[in-house]
């Protein structure tokens, strides 16, 4: 595997971006930093710039007034940078489907690497994700 | 102390989008605020038109998700209210008790994020940390942590097993000296009081001419509270009070969230008590023609559930308001002719749904220049407070 | 003793105004000219010291309804204001100079159903983009 995504899978810096959700998941994302799970001891941390992050950490049913704003994230965010979509509206707009507002889910728009079910998913589902993550990038060549 | 700032969420310093709040600032002082919102209109309103009346419980869960339940029990009453149906006893209690759970692990999460915004990063981990038993308890009773959809139209969904009630009890009375802890804190730290207390205030004329609610209103001195002013549910068979502070700052908008965590835990531990046996649900055979109003007290204020029927299977019309539409309004004035080192903190004290207070931007009021984003300002307020520590 | 007040006051107040009233324990509907809106508002608002909740507008397709929705804490009382526009003069007038809290929902109900509300001081999007297609009202039912 290329350098760039081989330094990825050490110490991931990943960066929160919604694009209209009931922020159930982004709370659960926030809870990660939190004591009972801390995952600052692997090595994940939360940045506040897209332009530090190795993975975006996506919620939402994507809301079309939040659509521009996605773009130009992803834009500017380095490359190699997997996207992972955290939650029912990220993975298939649950029951927004089809709403006049959220005609299109995120993957429209983005390239999701992986999905993460659940409404929210549970911390340990998260980290459990990122780990199988890890693990499929590594064996990628 | 070291000046790290942990971020919070999608704060982003992206500079051409247009920003939810944009203070105009005339050197320190903040002069004017924009506020912009739709970043989360997901059409729930227009959606729950095509999904049957019990689809909706699921559908409203998830306009927020801290204060989940407290849509669905708005709802749930508003359809109560349209039928004029009587809840079962059990229910009412069930419904109670999932209600002031609620309220305390929202309380908690403020805290925390108040504690971050000040620069205590100590107080916003130990007081996520001491959520985490709240969610646990949730967890046993309803299968998951966060949208225990536990509510319907009618009754509850799920019943409580009375082998659980030693455990809960055992973990809120555990909770209650961590209480004590954050009261202590805030009460007794002169550096969190002198930071607070003065700031963002809302007077008594405030409150009721921009129709503020919840203990936003409460820390101005005025004791509005759904649960004793139109009861509903289990609240008028528990005894419990309605908790004001005087001063209407931040300080207060914090005492009064404080003393509420000991007062929720009071109503639970009497409900688990109380409780009676019997039926947990009412059979609803159709919907007729008609209207219903349903409130309840969520953690921020009042949630008010319009719902109009014609008879069919979804609702004709349904409207929903949460407590922050009418709260963040009234940043207006509280921020106004504040110092820009304290505008997050007295944005924060609100309690909005935080993924609202994403986008900030404080623009400088003559020449329109954009000057710092979100990330600043609480780096500013952060400063402020390591400034007065010395 | 304040809940029937309130209910005479009202029927005094809008007199041929007033089209219809209904009530249950708790919940008071009127439906009243669009004409005396606003002094009913001012009444409720500044004499009774209620707090205004929230307004809800409906597409009933043969005309739209709004309902001014205020609370009466010390009786645990909701008043709603029920006003009816004919589709072709969907205009009221606007309760934002009178209650503050109005402006949001009437920005709302502007762009989800395409009402205006004369006086306004600010009616643009609340809620949808900038750029939302002129005349489409999400709520609308004839669209």
């Amino acid at each position: 595997m290329s350098l760039k995504l081989k330094a990825l899978t050490k110490s991931i810096w990943v960066y929160h971006l919604s694009t209209g959700s009931c922020n159930n998941c982004d709370i659960e994302i926030l809870d990660l930093l939190t004591p009972r799970f801390d995952v600052e001891r692997f090595g994940i941390m939360l940045v506040g710039s897209i332009r530090h992050a190795d993975a975006i950490l996506v919620t939402g049913a994507l809301n079309l007034k939040t659509i521009p704003r996605v773009k130009a994230v992803y834009d500017q965010a380095p490359k190699p940078c997997v996207i992972i979509a955290i939650g029912a509206c990220a993975c298939g707009q649950g029951m927004f489907k089809n709403g006049p507002n959220t005609p299109d889910p995120v993957d429209s728009i983005l390239p999701v690497n992986i999905y993460l079910p659940g409404c929210p998913p549970k911390p340990e589902a998260m980290i459990a994700g990122i780990v199988k993550l890890i693990g499929k990038l590594r064996e990628k060549k | 102390m070291s000046k790290k700032v942990i971020p919070i969420g999608p704060y982003h310093p992206l500079q051409e989008e247009p920003e939810f709040f944009t203070l105009y600032v005339d050197g320190e002082t903040v002069t004017d605020i924009d506020i912009e919102i739709g970043y989360n209109h997901r059409a729930i309103e227009k959606i729950a038109e095509s999904k049957s009346y019990d689809q909706v419980t699921f559908l409203v869960e998830r306009i927020c998700g801290i204060c989940s339940t407290s849509h669905p029990f708005a709802y749930s009453n508003a359809i109560d209210n349209l039928l004029e149906i009587e809840v079962p006893e059990r229910a009412l209690y069930i419904r109670t008790i999932i209600g002031e759970l609620e309220r305390i692990h929202s309380h908690l999460l403020w805290l925390g994020l108040a504690g971050h915004f000040l620069g205590y990063n100590t107080v916003w981990m130990w007081a996520w940390r001491y959520r985490e038993p709240i969610l646990d308890i949730f967890e046993r009773i309803s299968g998951n942590r966060n949208h225990y959809a536990m509510f319907k139209p009618g009754g509850v969904r799920r019943d409580l097993d009375e082998a659980d009630f030693p455990w809960i009890k055992k973990t809120l009375k555990g909770l209650i000296p961590k209480f004590d802890m954050f009261k202590g804190a805030v009460i007794d730290d002169p550096v969190i009081r002198a930071r607070t207390e003065g700031i963002g205030i809302l007077t008594k004329q405030d409150v009721h001419d921009y129709s503020v609610v919840g203990p936003t209103a409460r820390a101005s001195g005025v004791a509005i509270d759904i649960r004793r002013d139109d009861p509903y549910a289990a609240y008028d068979r528990v005894d419990w009070k309605v908790i004001t502070a005087e001063g209407g700052g931040v300080f207060a908008k914090a005492i009064v969230r404080i003393l509420e965590l000991y007062e929720s835990t009071n109503i639970v531990l009497q409900c688990l008590d109380k409780i009676p046996k019997g039926p947990i649900e009412t059979n609803i055979k159709d919907m007729p023609v008609g209207e219903g109003i349903g409130r309840h007290e969520a953690p921020r204020g009042e949630v008010f559930h319009y719902i109009m029927s014609d008879g069919g299977n979804s609702p004709a019309r349904h409207k929903v308001r949460a407590p922050s539409y009418v709260n963040i309004a009234s940043n207006k004035k509280a921020v106004i002719g504040e110092t820009v080192s304290d505008a997050t903190i007295i944005l924060a004290a609100v309690d909005p749904c935080y993924c609202c207070t994403e986008r900030m931007a404080v623009v400088d009021a003559k020449s329109g220049t954009k000057l710092m984003d979100g990330q600043d300002l609480i780096r500013l307020s952060q400063e402020k407070t390591a400034r007065m520590k010395k | 003793m304040k809940k029937l007040e309130i209910i005479e006051n009202i029927k005094v107040r809008s007199e041929k105004e007033l089209l219809a009233f209904s009530e249950k324990p708790k919940r008071i509907y009127f439906t009243i000219e669009k004409s005396a809106l606003s002094k009913i508002a001012k009444y409720l608002f500044r004499e009774v010291k209620a707090r205004f909740i929230t307004a809800s507008g409906v597409d009933t397709r043969s005309n739209i309804e709004i309902l001014y929705h205020f609370s009466v804490d010390e009786a645990g009382l909701v008043v709603s204001l029920r006003v009816i526009l004919e589709k072709d003069n969907l205009e009221i007038e606007s309760l934002t100079p009178i209650i503050l809290c109005t402006e949001w929902i009437e920005r709302e109900i502007h762009e989800l159903l395409g009402v205006n509300f004369k006086g306004h001081p600010n009616l643009k999007h609340l809620l949808l983009k900038d750029d939302w297609p002129e005349g489409n009202y999400p709520l609308r039912r004839d669209q």
